[in-house]
């Protein structure tokens, strides 16, 4: 397997290629207009379709459309952004249309500041529209991450028939990193993974009412709607049951764990070797899915042991704090370190953090 | 005997449509039956509904069909149509939706060329909430958020879609029609069978505008509303073709 | 002779095949359909020349034609 050197938004695109994404749809929004330019230039070298859409809303609505046909689709955008997509994403996960996007996030809220954030959190593990619905939400922390998440992600989106979220803060979008790519699929394999959702897809068939293509994001019957509501819900509790992903880092001693995602875990992962090679009993504990959350990690700590928890996210006022919060349910005092604005955390603030604590 | 008129396969056969007494939405999505069973497309063919009372026909249409949210009917016929070029794709989308929230869509698609086939029905006014003031509303008509009726110094005036649609480059066939009469039933199938035609042939973007009316929100009995959609619709959206390229 | 046939659960009494039928065959008849619509009928059949007016104005797509 050849390394490449490649930025994040370029990486994620090419991995989306890879796995047989065909269809993209974007609008420009810094700072991930490094994924539309590349889809620009990569989708019809494969055969793809690359729209520049005239709004994000407009961009959304065409995945929408291009993924009810089966095809392996994608958008993008940033923080604002993800924010006007958010109808055409719930009207994804009511229809069930398998579809992945990434938020390149920066920082908030309102048109906030073009440098990277986590002030999304929220929004993407609990809210990212109307009605309830829930995603799988993967936050890499490093390029190699995001190329791997995106990868995989279509075929979590296909399996589940509901949209998978890359949430990506705008450090990993737009550094540059050596990664390795996975091996491209074939042709027939795109072509067998879009014949298996022939039964459902808005593709045509056969006059037979009970077997048309009918893409529904409701229905007048409320018999109808609750029933999809209960299977939706089901499929979220299974997923915290199987899917969940998770990076436990030095925690079977650890007196102080800190809790951090994306960028923040990375530099939050230096400060606990710094700390350790001072023969301090510092760990980390790093969702890699933040949807499902790994619930089951914190609250299994070992809280005769640990003494303080130290939630590190680059989000002011502090979002994951509340998933945090449950999971410890009140056994050890839970202290912050935030950053936000578009203010990437240090490892200086970090250490400081700690050092208070320790 | 031989049967000289049937009930299009396009509709269910034991299904009453769920629009109100009179309703030209009935009459057009029974010409989109006709056009698309005479074409041998059924089976091929993606609807695209808007929201509001374009959306009752889904279970009473028989064919592939996807719900678009308010206004993003024509994105997402973009996505469909891009992504699987052999479907016959169009859009079903009221004045509400097409003209007003959905305007940015509709005329971005247009102004693509996008390869599909748009079917706007223009009555005036929103129905399925209930009778609202539209961009299509006449001068003078009442809705139920102008008590008053529609006010050209506050409310603007009438858009007219065809003619802005006409204004850009790429729309290959652009015609209003009408329900109105037997004849004007006859000539909008005719032009949704050649707006349809055009997609198949790879021209770009058709669009057939059905100025129709709402005896239910007019405030008026189905004869009545035959005469003001004579009298007064017609004469603020005249019936003609705007643009043909063919 | 050609004739009409009305689908009288279909129907919902707008009126549009008896204003535009040429020869007066139609009228809105005085019986009930079970959504409470009084359906239309034909009053006159034997005048009917099969010319589907009836058919092609109907909303309801309630009427169809023989001949």
């Amino acid at each position: 397997m050849e390394r490449v050197f490649m930025k994040g938004c370029e990486a994620i695109a090419e991995a989306a290629v890879r796995a047989g994404c065909r269809f993209f749809a974007g609008y420009p929004i810094t700072p991930q207009n490094e994924i539309p330019e590349y889809f620009s230039r990569r989708l019809p070298e494969v055969g793809g379709v690359f729209i520049q859409g005239e709004s994000e809303v407009a961009s959304i609505n065409m995945v929408y459309g291009a993924a009810s046909t089966g095809t392996r689709s994608m958008t993008s955008s940033s923080s604002p952004g993800i924010s006007l997509k958010s109808e055409g994403i719930s009207y994804c996960a009511a229809a069930r249309i398998p579809m992945v996007y990434a938020n390149v996030s920066r920082g908030g809220p309102g048109v906030g500041s073009i440098q990277p954030a986590q002030m999304d959190y929220l929004q993407a593990t609990k809210a990212s529209g109307n009605g309830g619905f829930k995603m799988m939400v993967f936050a890499p922390a490093t390029v190699q991450e995001a190329v791997d998440m995106t990868f995989a992600a279509f075929d979590y989106a296909d399996r589940d028939r509901n949209p998978v979220l890359i949430l990506c803060d705008g450090v990993i979008g737009t550094m540059m990193e050596p990664v390795v790519m996975p091996e491209m699929k074939g042709d027939a394999e795109i072509a067998a993974i879009k014949d298996g959702k022939k039964s459902w897809a808005a593709i045509g068939h056969e006059l037979d009412y009970a077997k048309r293509g009918w893409i529904q994001p409701g229905n007048w019957s409320t018999a109808v709607m609750q029933q999809g509501n209960e299977e939706a819900a089901a499929m979220y509790d299974n997923w915290q049951k199987n899917d969940v992903q998770v990076e436990q880092y030095k925690v079977e001693d650890a007196e102080l764990v800190m809790v951090a995602y994306g960028i923040s875990a990375r530099i939050a992962k230096t400060v606990v070797d710094k700390y350790r090679a001072d023969g301090k009993k510092v760990g980390l504990i790093r969702p890699i899915t933040v949807n499902p959350f790994p619930y089951e990690a914190i609250e299994n700590l070992n809280y005769g042991q640990v003494k303080t928890i130290l939630d590190v996210e680059m989000s002011i006022p502090a979002q994951m704090l509340q998933d945090v919060s449950l999971a410890v349910k009140g056994r050890c005092p839970i202290e912050t370190c935030l950053c936000s604005g578009g203010n990437i955390m240090k490892k200086e603030q970090v250490m400081d953090a700690v050092a208070k604590l320790i | 005997m031989e049967k000289i008129y049937a009930r299009t396969k396009g509709l269910r056969p034991d299904v009453v449509s769920g629009f109100c007494p009179g309703c030209m939405h009935s009459t057009v999505i029974k010409l989109i039956g006709e056009v698309l069973e005479e074409m041998n497309q059924m089976d091929n063919a993606v609807a695209v509904l808007g929201i509001g009372c374009c959306g009752l026909h889904m279970e009473y249409m028989s064919y592939d069909n996807v719900t678009a949210p308010h206004g993003r009917a024509c994105a997402v016929a973009t996505g469909i149509k891009r992504a699987n070029s052999k479907s016959l794709v169009y859009t079903y989308q009221g004045d509400g939706d097409f003209a007003s929230i959905g305007l940015g869509e509709s005329v971005s698609a247009a102004n693509r060329g996008e390869n599909i086939t748009v079917i706007f029905i223009n009555n005036g006014i929103y129905g399925m909430t209930g009778g609202q003031m539209a961009p299509t509303t006449l001068l003078g008509m009442k809705a139920s958020t102008a008590p008053k009726g529609r006010i050209a110094e506050e409310h603007g005036y009438p858009m007219h879609m065809c003619e802005i649609l006409n204004q850009l480059t790429a729309p290959y066939y652009l015609e209003r029609t009408s329900c109105n009469t037997p004849q004007n039933v006859l000539k909008t199938r005719k032009a949704i069978k050649k707006a349809f035609q055009n997609q198949l042939d790879g021209k770009g973007f058709s669009m057939v505008e059905i100025v129709t009316s709402c005896p239910t929100n007019w405030g008026l009995d189905t004869m009545k509303s035959l005469d003001y959609l004579n009298e007064k619709m017609l004469t603020e959206y005249p019936l003609g073709v705007i643009r043909d390229n063919g | 002779m050609p004739k009409v046939e009305i689908r009288s659960e279909s129907c919902k009494s707008c009126g549009y095949c008896v204003k535009f039928c040429p020869k007066q065959v139609l009228a809105i008849g005085d019986k009930v359909n079970s959504k409470g619509y009084e359906y239309a009928a034909a009053v006159k059949p034997e005048a009917c020349i099969g010319c589907k007016m009836c058919g092609v104005v109907c909303p309801d797509a309630a009427i169809e034609v023989y001949k």
